[in-house]
C-alpha cells in the first residue's frame, strides 16, 4: 500500500534519512523502531509531505506522492498521530475532532464520523465541550487519533502514541490501535516501547542513523541477538 | 442573548449619537469607529489567523490613493473607485503573503517584510509626481451638506454613519467568518502550525486568504479615510505610526476576540483626546508630553490587562457561559 524506495533527507547539511527503503503491506501494522535521532520522526514527517526529501520515491497505492505538499497527501487517506499530539489545547474536544475533518475527504460524511468517533471513545463524548487542554494525558492521545480519523484515513502513522502516559493509558492505547487495525486500517507504528510494538507488528524494521539497518517480521526482530541488546536491554 | 441585546443597546446608542452630540464630539466619535473598523479589519489576519502584519497602513494607504487618485483625476465617483482601491491592497496583500508564505517566512521575519513593503512603498508615493508626491492629494470638495453616498459627499452625520455601518458590517463579517471552516482553519493556524499542516490544512492558501482579505477590508477603511479627510500625504497614508495606530486597539481591546478592535478603539481615541485636554488645561506645553502620557496609559493597560480588556470584562459581566452566540472569541490569541 505505501512504498518508500530510496529516500534521502537533509536538514542543511545533517543528513537525517539516508536511502530508507519500506514496503507497508496494506492491512498490516508495520512498526518502525529506532534510537532518539534515528529518522523516525523524519521519515514521518517526509512520507506525510512536512519534509521535502532530497531524493528517492514514495508511492501511495500506486500514486507517486513524493513532494507533494501535506494537504494533497493527507486527502489520500494517509492521516498521521504526531508525536506530542499536537491537539489545540484552547479549542473544545469537538472544534479539535471537527478540524480533522476540513480535508475534502472527510468533509462530506463529518456529521456521521463524529458520532463514529464518539462511539468509540465515549470519554472524548463526555468532555466534548471542555477545552482540550484540560484533558489528561491519555484522553488528549484519544482526541489526537479521533481528530485523524475524522478525515476518513486508510493507512495512520501513529509517532510515539505510548509517549508520557501511564502504564495502563499505554494498554489502552495500544488496544485502541488494534482494534482500529482489525477494522481495516493500515497501520505504521513508530515506537520507543520496542516489546509490545514489535509484538503487534507483522512487519517491523529498525532504523539506525537514517537507514534501515534490520528488517522483517516482528516476531523475527523480537528474536534478533542485535534488536534484543540494543532495544530490549536483554 | 446578553451579547446580542447589549451590542444592539451599543448599536442603538451609537446610531443615536448624533442627535446630541456636538460637532467635536462627533468628529471624535467618526475616529472612534475608523479605528475600530480597521482594528477588525486587521484581527482578521493577527488575532484569528496568527500572521503579524506591522505595516497594515499599507493597505489603507493604497485604497486610499487608488479612490482618491481615480476621482481627482477621472472624476470616478468613490462608489466604484473604491473596487479599484479594494483590489490594489488585495493584489498588494496576496503579493506580500505569496511572497513570505512560499518561502516558509513565520512570524518577525513576516512582520517586518510586512513593514519594509509598507516603507517601501510610502517612499515610492512620495516620488510619484503624478499623485501629488510630498506636497500631497487633495480631493476637491463641492459639497458639505446633504447625502450623496454616490460620490461619498455630504454633512458629517453621513460620513458618521457611513463610518458605523462599516464598523457594524466587518462586525458581523467577521462573526461569520470565525463560525465558517475558514475561521475554524485559521484557528487551528494561529495555535499550532505544525499541527495544522499535519491535519490536511493547506497552510499556505489559509494564510493567503487571511492577508487578502483582510487587506482588502482594510483599503475599504482608506477610502474612507480619503473622502472624510480630502488631503493624502505618503508620511500619513504610508507611514509606520499609522500601523501602530492601527494594532492598538486589537491588542488594548483583546487580540482575536470580535468585541476587542470595538472595545480598543473606545478606550484609546477618548484617551488620547483626554490626554491632549487634561496637559492643555494643567498648562504643560513641554514637547512630546501628550504621547508620554499616553505610553504610561498604554503601559498601565498592558500591565494590567495583558490579554486585553474584554476577556477580562468579559468574565466581570459572567459572560463566560453565555456561549449561545458563537462567537468563538474564547481562548485569545497570546
Amino acid at each position: 500500500m505505501l512504498v518508500i524506495r530510496d529516500l534521502d533527507l537533509f536538514y542543511g547539511d545533517a543528513q537525517a534519512l539516508a536511502g530508507v527503503s519500506l514496503v507497508v503491506p496494506q492491512g498490516s501494522i508495520t512498526a518502525v523502531i529506532g534510537a532518539n535521532g534515528a529518522g523516525k520522526t523524519s521519515l514521518i514527517r517526509t512520507i506525510a509531505g512536512m519534509a521535502k526529501p532530497a531524493g528517492g520515491r514514495i508511492l501511495f497505492d500506486g500514486v507517486d506522492i513524493t513532494g507533494w505538499p501535506s494537504h494533497k497527501v493527507c486527502n489520500l487517506g494517509l492521516g498521521q498521530v504526531a508525536e506530542g499530539r499536537q491537539i489545540f489545547p484552547n479549542m473544545t474536544v469537538t472544534e479539535n475532532l471537527e478540524l480533522g475533518a476540513m480535508i475534502p475527504r472527510g468533509r462530506k460524511a463529518a456529521a456521521a464520523t463524529l458520532q463514529r468517533v464518539y462511539q468509540t471513545f465515549p470519554r472524548l463524548l463526555e468532555r466534548r465541550d471542555q477545552m482540550a487542554g484540560t484533558l489528561s494525558g491519555g484522553e488528549q492521545q484519544m482526541l489526537a487519533i479521533g481528530r485523524c480519523l475524522m478525515g476518513q484515513p486508510r493507512l495512520i502513522m501513529f509517532d510515539e502514541p505510548s509517549l508520557g502516559l501511564s502504564p495502563a493509558m499505554v494498554k489502552e492505547v495500544f488496544a485502541i490501535i488494534q482494534r482500529l487495525h482489525a477494522e481495516g486500517l493500515t497501520v505504521v507504528l513508530v515506537e520507543q516501547n520496542v516489546a509490545v510494538s514489535l509484538k503487534m507488528a507483522d512487519h517491523a524494521c529498525v532504523l539506525e542513523n537514517g537507514h534501515v539497518a534490520i528488517e522483517g517480521s516482528g516476531a523475527l526482530l523480537l528474536e534478533d541477538d542485535r534488536v534484543r541488546k540494543a532495544y530490549l536491554g536483554l | 442573548m446578553k451579547q446580542s441585546l447589549a451590542l444592539l443597546l451599543l448599536l442603538a446608542a451609537f446610531a443615536a449619537a448624533p442627535l446630541v452630540a456636538s460637532p467635536y464630539l462627533l468628529s471624535v466619535l467618526v475616529v472612534v469607529l475608523y479605528y475600530a473598523y480597521l482594528g477588525q479589519a486587521w484581527n482578521i489576519m493577527m488575532g484569528f489567523a496568527g500572521q503579524l502584519s506591522l505595516g497594515h497602513t499599507l493597505y489603507v494607504g493604497l485604497g486610499a490613493y487608488a479612490s482618491a487618485a481615480l476621482f481627482v483625476r477621472f472624476g470616478v465617483p468613490a462608489a466604484i473607485g473604491l473596487w479599484a482601491g479594494v483590489l490594489v491592497a488585495m493584489l498588494a496583500g496576496a503579493a506580500v503573503g505569496s511572497l513570505s508564505f512560499r518561502f516558509g517566512l513565520k512570524g518577525v521575519y513576516f512582520a517586518l517584510l510586512t513593514i519594509a513593503f509598507a516603507e517601501f512603498t510610502r517612499i515610492l508615493f512620495q516620488h510619484l509626481p503624478g499623485l501629488g508626491g510630498t506636497g500631497g492629494l487633495f480631493l476637491p470638495v463641492a459639497e458639505r451638506s446633504g447625502v450623496h453616498l454616490l460620490t461619498l459627499r455630504g454633512s458629517p452625520a453621513m460620513f458618521y454613519y457611513v463610518a458605523l455601518a462599516m464598523t457594524a458590517g466587518i462586525f458581523l463579517l467577521c462573526r461569520f467568518l470565525l463560525a465558517s471552516p475558514i475561521g475554524y482553519r485559521w484557528r487551528a493556524l494561529r495555535e499550532d502550525q505544525e499541527a495544522a499542516q499535519a491535519l490536511g490544512i493547506n497552510i499556505f492558501r489559509s494564510k493567503l486568504a487571511a492577508v487578502t482579505l483582510s487587506a482588502g477590508l482594510t483599503a475599504l477603511g482608506g477610502v474612507f479615510f480619503a473622502f472624510y479627510y480630502n488631503a493624502l500625504f505618503p508620511d500619513q497614508a504610508f507611514g509606520m505610526p499609522r500601523s501602530i495606530e492601527i494594532i492598538l486597539g486589537p491588542i488594548v481591546g483583546g487580540l482575536g476576540t470580535l468585541f476587542g478592535p470595538i472595545l480598543g478603539a473606545i478606550i484609546l481615541t477618548p484617551l488620547g483626546e483626554t490626554i491632549t485636554w487634561a496637559t492643555e488645561a494643567l498648562g504643560f506645553k513641554a514637547a512630546g508630553i501628550k504621547q508620554l502620557f499616553y505610553g504610561l496609559s498604554l503601559l498601565a493597560i498592558i500591565k494590567f490587562l495583558p490579554d486585553g480588556v474584554w476577556p477580562r470584562l468579559k468574565r466581570l459581566l459572567r459572560w463566560d457561559a453565555d456561549n449561545d452566540d458563537g462567537d468563538g472569541d474564547e481562548g485569545a490569541a497570546r
